[in-house]
């Protein structure tokens, strides 16, 4: 959209450049100049803009005051009194108006897109509608259309509008996948934020809590996950009727039942105000969004192995969480392997 | 005890230099340590508690502690020199703000060794900043010392206002000031009104969390949000309450070390009046992503953009004051030339941020952090080290060394963008701000690296700063009036360190620049306005400092009203108000005494005068 806009177009080539410059930079599933749907093409169109014309800026400053510093150095022998210029009004109007004129080439297509990007899409109907929720320090995705509520891993499908509805059960959190588009806030019931954004190809971004929100601030992370169609029905139709899953052990279902699902939901259990749903854990792209479930990549794990550390000291991997450790649970750690075993067996198809 | 009674506004400008020294040295080692942890990824040097108690206390003590009792120290050194008084308006008044500042500054430190440091952030959010997710006494730590110094600065800035106002030479017309005194014009004007809203904002958080009230509390029908508008309509404004007396240095320090006079002086002060009108019109740029809706987005965009127009007219008048002039690379002036890219860049990337879709991507993240560390130190601290350098003769009557300083310069200012520059590459490839660790494989790692490295050698540069003062105080006292020789305003009419009455006679002034006027029409000083005569000399009172140690233990006695004590007698003590009560009496009794008793001051005589 910005393309069709005349001085934008003179400063083209310089944009391009710079895009391909800055493109180098991140990761593609993490870093804003990459990318990855729509929205953040649109924050980053005004970026690449708004660059453009601030290096001209620097560029021009920079040699003005590299001029006058090698030029009008004093020299040695130097004593007679330079002319005391009053000023010149003519050149002080002319730097009024330059950064006027700047000011308004960035603040057209800025107000443009701040009200394109005020389209939430909550009364679409072809749109997938989530309701957000930021708790110290997980995230809760109840997909209201279809009933179903998960956490840590946001499905999505290719190509749809995802329409978000944002709130806070505790303190104020911010929402952002920088790959797919700017933050949002989470504030508290009453000033629920609406937003919205789409991804075109499938890929796993991920995606950060943006706002200080207590010591594991830094660690509340989470995933977007985007699928094609299919996959997403299928997603949707395996979480809308789940298996009711235990342990097979009975000693350890009992445990599991009687320590762990009172704060945890599972399958048709109705979500639960204060955990994350547990429903398909083991074939969640993390562990408490930050253990990486991936056994190829030098920073990940098998899911097994991740969920043995967080359910041995839940602690230790996010300072300051609301998760009792198991172990003050009254569970041993053969019950804990055992769970973290049966957990992270415990997937969709 | 001198130290302690005086109301000499160069005594009280020593002493804002000594206690924001003490503090900003307490703030860099925050910042230090913040870096070392940051150095790799899921590093265990300090652990997510500390951290977040350290960067909220890095933020705090900077801003309210470390950069603006210096720059009260050089309005207070310099200001009635320029403008030809002998003293400030108010010297009482102007003894207790220091105090109320120092004892603010020390309850607020204080929490570091009684229990848990505020961990809110500076700009303490509320709900997290609430009692129910921040249960130590910290956050009231923070409000109740921010109360304390903020007192303080208000009563700096309208002394300041009263001073220039009332108090200027004859013949000093407001278009003849000098442009630093216009700056600490307008910035008290700012504090004048942004400094009651943040009182105000503390008043109700402290209800909140010490009175169970619920102006914040979303349970009891309050509203998060308000705390980030009350907030920010102080704390914008803020941010131009430090960046214009920087302004206002440059622009004395460019011209006196270009032999030229400023360029387009009267656009300059326009200028500045409009940067302080704007910046009351934009605070909520700083919540683009709270939810404030498209058209509060876009008229927030457009009004922050516009500051750049005032900004873009002075740095142009600054390069074209060194044009046709014969510029000298004096450690002042090697700061102010170091200040003119620095904080362009600053100041564009706050263009960038203006832009509300774009500000979706770049708020709360390492950008940010780049983008106001480059105006605050890139732009005040580096001005603030200009002034520093400029008027350190001036004030002690010791020339600092020039070679140390440039040591000081280049150490500080590559170490500087060694820091900075990469945190804009940082934040854009997805970190936030305020993590006290990172995941690796992020791309994250060799950039926080650089980072800390450039921190590392800007602590470098500070030390060496510190050396310089050092071996400067042993030196002996012999710097010249006017020790640049190109001196331009009244300060440089005078001797160095000036005498306690600073003029003998008030000097007439006979046009802009008024010392540099006299000597091209060949005179040796100023001519004076008036007879030697006798000089009415305010007494020296402990009751400035009484007052504020009277504030200090009510503060602490309220903060732990509510706390159960181990001894009963301590219990006892607080639970009754007993501590909040000694500290209010001692305080309102030492009002009562000045205004029981009259002080007339005193005179020096014109024979004691003449026989220096």
């Amino acid at each position: 959209m910005m393309k069709t806009w005349q001085a934008g177009k003179r400063l083209l080539p310089m944009t391009a450049a710079l895009g391909l410059l800055l493109a180098g930079c991140g990761r593609e599933d993490l870093s804003v100049l990459r990318p990855q749907g729509p929205v953040a093409e649109s924050s980053y169109g005004l970026m690449k803009l708004s660059i453009t014309i601030m290096i001209v800026v620097l560029l021009i400053v920079f040699s003005i005051a590299a001029y006058v510093w090698i030029r009008f150095r004093r020299k040695k022998d130097q004593d007679e009194i330079p002319k005391q210029v009053e000023g010149s009004f003519k050149l002080e109007v002319l730097w009024t108006v330059i950064p006027l004129i700047l000011v308004i080439v960035l603040a057209i297509p800025t107000v443009k897109v701040v009200f394109a990007a005020g389209n939430d899409h909550s009364d679409d109907k072809d749109a997938i509608k989530v309701k957000v929720t930021g708790h110290q320090y997980w995230w809760e995705f109840e997909y209201t259309d279809y009933g179903i509520t998960t956490a840590q891993d946001l499905i999505i499908p290719t190509g749809k509008h995802i329409a978000f509805e944002l709130s806070t059960k505790d303190v104020l959190h911010s929402f952002w996948v920088p790959s797919l588009a700017g933050k949002m806030d989470t504030n508290p019931d009453g000033t629920v934020n609406r937003f919205s954004f789409s991804a075109p190809n499938e890929g796993v971004y991920r995606g950060k809590c943006a706002e200080l929100c207590g010591p594991s601030h830094g660690f509340m992370e989470f995933k977007v996950k985007s699928v094609s169609g299919e996959a997403f029905d299928k997603w949707v139709a395996s979480m809308k009727a789940p298996e009711s899953v235990m342990p097979e052990d009975p000693v350890l279902a009992e445990k599991f039942k009687s320590q762990c699902l009172t704060c945890h939901a599972i399958g048709s259990m109705p979500a639960s105000p204060v955990a994350p749903s547990l429903t398909g854990i083991g074939s969640r792209e993390s562990v408490a969004g930050i253990l990486l479930n991936d056994d190829t990549r030098e920073d990940g794990a098998p899911v097994l192995e991740n969920l043995k550390t967080w359910l041995h000291d839940p602690q230790s991997v996010k300072p300051g969480n609301k998760m009792p450790n198991p172990k003050d649970k009254g569970l041993s750690d053969e019950e804990i392997d055992g769970i973290a075993e049966f957990l992270a067996g415990y997937t969709l198809d | 005890m001198d130290w302690i009674t005086t109301v000499d506004h160069k005594k009280i400008a020593i002493l804002y230099l000594w206690a924001g020294g003490l503090f900003f040295g307490i703030g860099g080692l925050e910042a230090i340590l913040i870096r070392i942890q940051l150095i790799k990824p899921m590093n265990t040097f300090l652990d997510a508690q500390t951290f977040n108690e350290l960067i909220t206390m890095h933020g705090t003590t900077m801003i309210f502690l470390g950069v603006m009792p210096v720059i009260f120290a050089l309005m207070n050194a310099v200001i009635p020199l320029q403008i030809g008084a002998r003293d400030v308006a108010f010297p009482f008044l102007n003894s207790l703000g220091f105090w109320t500042f120092l004892f603010g500054g020390l309850l607020l430190n204080l929490s570091w060794v009684m229990g848990g440091a505020p961990d809110a952030g500076w700009t303490a959010y509320t709900p997290l900043s609430g009692k129910g997710y921040s249960a130590s006494h910290g956050v009231d730590f923070y409000t109740i010392g921010l109360q304390i110094a903020g007192l303080g600065t208000l009563i700096g800035g309208i002394n300041f206002l009263a001073t220039i106002i009332t108090m200027r030479a004859p013949g000093m017309s407001f278009m003849r000031m000098p442009m630093f005194a216009w700056a600490t014009f307008i910035t008290s004007a700012i504090i004048l009104f942004a400094f009651p809203a943040v009182t105000v904002g503390l008043v109700l958080l402290t209800f909140d969390r010490i009175l169970d009230a619920n102006f914040f509390n979303v349970a009891g029908g309050g509203n998060p949000v308000l705390w980030q508008h009350i907030f920010w309509i102080f704390g914008h404004p803020e941010v131009y309450i430090l960046i214009l007396p920087a302004f206002g240095i440059i622009s004395e320090v460019i011209p006196t070390f270009s032999r030229k006079r400023l360029f387009g002086y009267s656009s300059m002060v326009f200028a500045t009046i409009l940067i302080a009108f704007l910046g009351f019109m934009v605070w909520a740029h700083h919540m683009f992503t709270t939810g404030l809706g498209p058209v509060a987005n876009a008229l927030f965009s457009v009004s922050t953009m516009l500051i750049a127009v005032p900004t873009g007219i002075k740095i142009f008048n600054w390069l074209f004051t060194m044009w046709g002039g014969q510029v000298r690379f004096t450690t002042p002036n090697l700061f102010a030339a170091g200040f003119i890219p620095t904080f362009t860049m600053g100041g564009v990337t706050g263009v960038m941020l203006a832009s509300a879709p774009a500000d979706f991507q770049f708020h709360d993240t390492y950008f940010v952090v780049a983008h106001f560390h480059y105006v605050i130190v890139g732009g005040l601290v580096l001005g603030l080290f200009a002034g520093l350098h400029y008027w350190w003769p001036k004030m002690f009557g010791r020339m600092l060394s020039e070679s140390l300083g440039k040591w000081t310069f280049w150490t500080f200012i590559i170490g500087f963008h060694l820091t900075f520059f990469v945190q804009h590459f940082l934040g854009l490839m997805g970190m936030q701000r305020r993590v006290f660790t990172y995941l690796p494989n992020q791309q994250f790692d060799t950039l926080n690296l650089v980072s800390t490295v450039g921190a590392f050698l800007m602590g470098v540069g500070m030390i060496i700063f510190l050396v310089n003062v050092f071996l400067t105080s042993r030196r002996p006292a012999d710097a010249p009036e006017d020790p640049w020789e190109d001196g331009r305003t009244l300060e440089w009419t005078i001797p160095s360190p000036p005498p306690e009455y600073n003029f003998k006679q008030t000097p007439l002034v006979r046009g802009l620049d008024a010392f540099w006027k006299e000597k091209m029409a060949g005179h040796k000083g100023m001519t004076p306005a008036e007879p030697v005569g006798p000089i009415h000399m305010p007494s020296a009172t402990i009751l400035p400092f009484l007052m504020s140690v009277g504030i200090f233990i009510a503060g602490l006695g309220f903060m732990f009203s509510r706390d159960e004590f181990s001894s009963s007698i301590m219990s006892f003590l607080f639970n009754n108000y007993i501590v909040t009560a000694l500290g209010l009496l001692i305080t309102f009794g030492s009002m009562l005494m000045r205004s029981l008793f009259d002080d007339h001051g005193w005179h020096i005589e014109p024979e004691e005068l003449e026989g220096r």
